[in-house]
């Protein structure tokens, strides 16, 4: 019994010993891990700090601040219950923003790859010209823009409309950028494959070209998702209407002084990451390459 | 209409068309009047020439200087910040030591703040930098034998706070960054310094900070952009535009208040128009030192 055991003892060491001179970490490799480790907690503490809040008394939050100093007994589930019953127009922003965001990226995705494709697919006389006008475009801030543009769309009377936050960035800067390149690796022979077979230049694009082209559509869609679900400035600029509203803009109502209504404005807050979270989770490959578009390689 | 769709010549540029539209009607368009109502006095949409009396205006304003030193101030604190630290980080990460599954999490946890709107972002910022003694900085505070402080009160404590949030919010991208750029080094450069004996900081001085040059520029110039244009991190961080003694006053901000606070339209547009030549001349010497220009013409 005894030596049946120790033996095993003894095959298991030394079918572990191989394995483990391979992975035993050296003293670098601990203090980076703990190094990255503590990293990663600092840069999740604001969330972690603002979901224990939704079980706290709003009014309380926002008097002491967030703490790493909880009190347990305290915690409840008042706010999702407030949420859900009783949240005002908490979640017709959250469907206005919904509706927002699907749209203008469905627009973003189909103008932009179809403006990508002329830029990747042809040679033209003023291409040049055309394409560093992207590139300025695409790095030049929304904010040196947002005093004229606002004037501009005052003017063709098209403020407090949906139409106006999405119109102006539907050929994306960015997201030209990134479709160009994708299209540029693609092999122009189907362009010639597709004429041949009397399909019109369009007809190539929208039905050879764009179905091969979902990993580049599903890390654009990721962006451009993320950035029409979070867009404060220019909605902030243009939308009059509350029932308008979207979930950055009435959050922010939520924000001020004379407000009643913290309780909300903390889960609310909360409530609307969750559906970015969730996709990061899915899709965080397309997400890296999405954001990270725009670095010009080499 | 058949022959449209089937020109090889004129197809480029239907294709392009949608860029072009949105170049005009949204970008040149208002810029130039931008321009133009710089010259003028707008009052209730009368407009009267005045020349450079906008620009003469703002070069005597004291709020304007002040909220210029404080974008300036903020971009380079954000450059020293947010270039070493995630350079740092992807260097530690690129190494062949540690567990690849904390590197893994690493990576998410980082990256999940930039998923989350400035609104949220703001939001739980103010609520870390509250002044009461149980607010998570001030425990911090406490811990490191100081406090409590009222950041949002002080000048130099409310810096802080921008910069945290940048820090917090931007980490993760830029390590994203140049962790892309490292990995398209060859490991053959690393062996052969090895043989030499070269120490890995040295590798890094000499091999990889060389190999990401592009990378580096790249991120340092959308860095630059980012702090001249920040504003929406200030306007939620104070709740609004005003800031004791306008310590978060930034140029955006100042045209904010300008502009669409004060409808003074003839010299927010002169504040635009200035900050625009700022950053036009980053931009265009960024393509250039890039070779942009260059690789586009070939």
């Amino acid at each position: 019994m005894m030596a049946a055991l120790q033996e095993n003892v003894q095959t298991a060491t030394a079918r572990a010993t191989p394995a483990e001179r391979r992975t035993r970490p050296s003293t670098g490799a601990w203090v980076q891990s703990v190094l990255l480790l503590v990293m990663a907690l600092i840069s999740l503490v604001p969330l972690i700090a603002i979901f224990v809040g939704t079980f706290q008394d709003g009014n309380e939050v926002i008097r002491r601040g967030v703490s790493f100093d909880v009190d347990l007994g305290s915690l409840s589930l008042d706010n999702y219950v407030l949420l859900f019953t009783d949240s005002g127009p908490y979640f017709r922003w959250f469907a206005n923003t919904l509706l927002l965001t699907v749209g203008q990226v469905v627009g973003t995705l189909l103008v932009s790859s179809f403006v990508a494709y002329g830029f990747a697919m042809y040679e033209f006389r003023t291409k040049t010209l055309w394409f560093i006008m992207v590139l300025l475009v695409m790095t030049v801030p929304f904010e040196m823009l947002m005093l004229p543009l606002y004037v501009q769309v005052n003017d063709m009377g098209l403020a407090d409309t949906y139409t106006v936050i999405a119109l102006p960035f539907l050929a994306s800067a960015v997201t030209i950028f990134f479709f160009r390149q994708y299209f540029l690796g693609i092999p122009k022979e189907i362009l010639e494959a597709g004429r041949v077979d009397g399909v019109s230049e369009f007809g190539i694009f929208f039905r050879l070209v764009l179905p091969i082209t979902r990993p580049a559509m599903a890390a654009m869609a990721i962006l451009n998702g993320m950035l029409c679900w979070n867009n404060f400035l220019w909605p902030l600029l243009v939308l009059r209407s509350p029932e308008k509203f979207t979930l950055p803009i009435g959050l922010n109502t939520l924000l001020t002084p004379y407000g009643n209504n913290y309780e909300l404005l903390i889960i609310g807050a909360f409530f609307s990451l969750i559906p970015v979270l969730i996709l990061f989770l899915a899709f965080q490959r397309f997400f890296i390459e999405g954001i990270t578009a725009g670095a010009v390689k080499g | 209409m058949k022959q449209l769709l089937y020109s090889k010549r004129l197809a480029p540029y239907l294709f392009i068309l949608p860029f072009l539209v949105t170049l005009a009607v949204f970008w040149i368009v208002p810029l130039g009047r931008s321009f133009v109502m710089s010259t003028q006095e707008v009052l209730y949409g009368q407009a009267t020439f005045i020349g450079l009396d906008n620009y003469e205006r703002l070069w005597r304003d004291r709020i304007f200087w002040q909220a210029l030193y404080n974008s300036l101030r903020y971009t380079v604190l954000t450059l020293v910040l947010l270039i070493p630290i995630p350079l740092a980080l992807a260097a530690l990460i690129n190494s062949n030591i540690g567990s690849a599954r904390i590197k893994a999490f690493f990576k998410a946890s980082m990256f999940v703040p930039a998923l989350t709107s400035v609104v949220v972002a703001g939001i739980v910022f103010r609520l870390i930098f509250a002044e009461s003694d149980v607010a998570i900085m001030n425990q911090v505070a406490d811990f490191l034998g100081f406090g409590p402080v009222r950041w949002l009160r002080g000048d130099a404590t409310g810096l802080v706070a921008l910069l945290a949030i940048a820090l917090w919010r931007w980490t993760g991208v830029n390590t994203m960054y140049f962790l892309a750029g490292m990995q398209a080094i060859p490991t053959e450069y690393y062996e052969a310094a090895s043989i030499d004996g070269a120490s890995k900081v040295r590798q890094f001085i000499h091999i990889t900070i060389p190999n990401i040059r592009p990378t580096i520029v790249y991120v340092v110039t959308i860095s630059v952009y980012g702090g001249l244009s920040m504003f929406l991190e200030s306007f939620m961080l104070y709740a609004g535009n005003n800031s004791p003694n306008n310590q978060g006053l930034t140029v955006v901000g100042y045209l904010y208040r300008k502009g669409i606070e004060e409808n003074d339209l003839g010299f927010a547009s002169a504040v635009g128009v200035v900050l625009l030549a700022v950053i036009m001349a980053i931009n265009i010497s960024y393509l250039v030192a890039s070779g942009t220009f260059k690789k586009e013409a070939a």
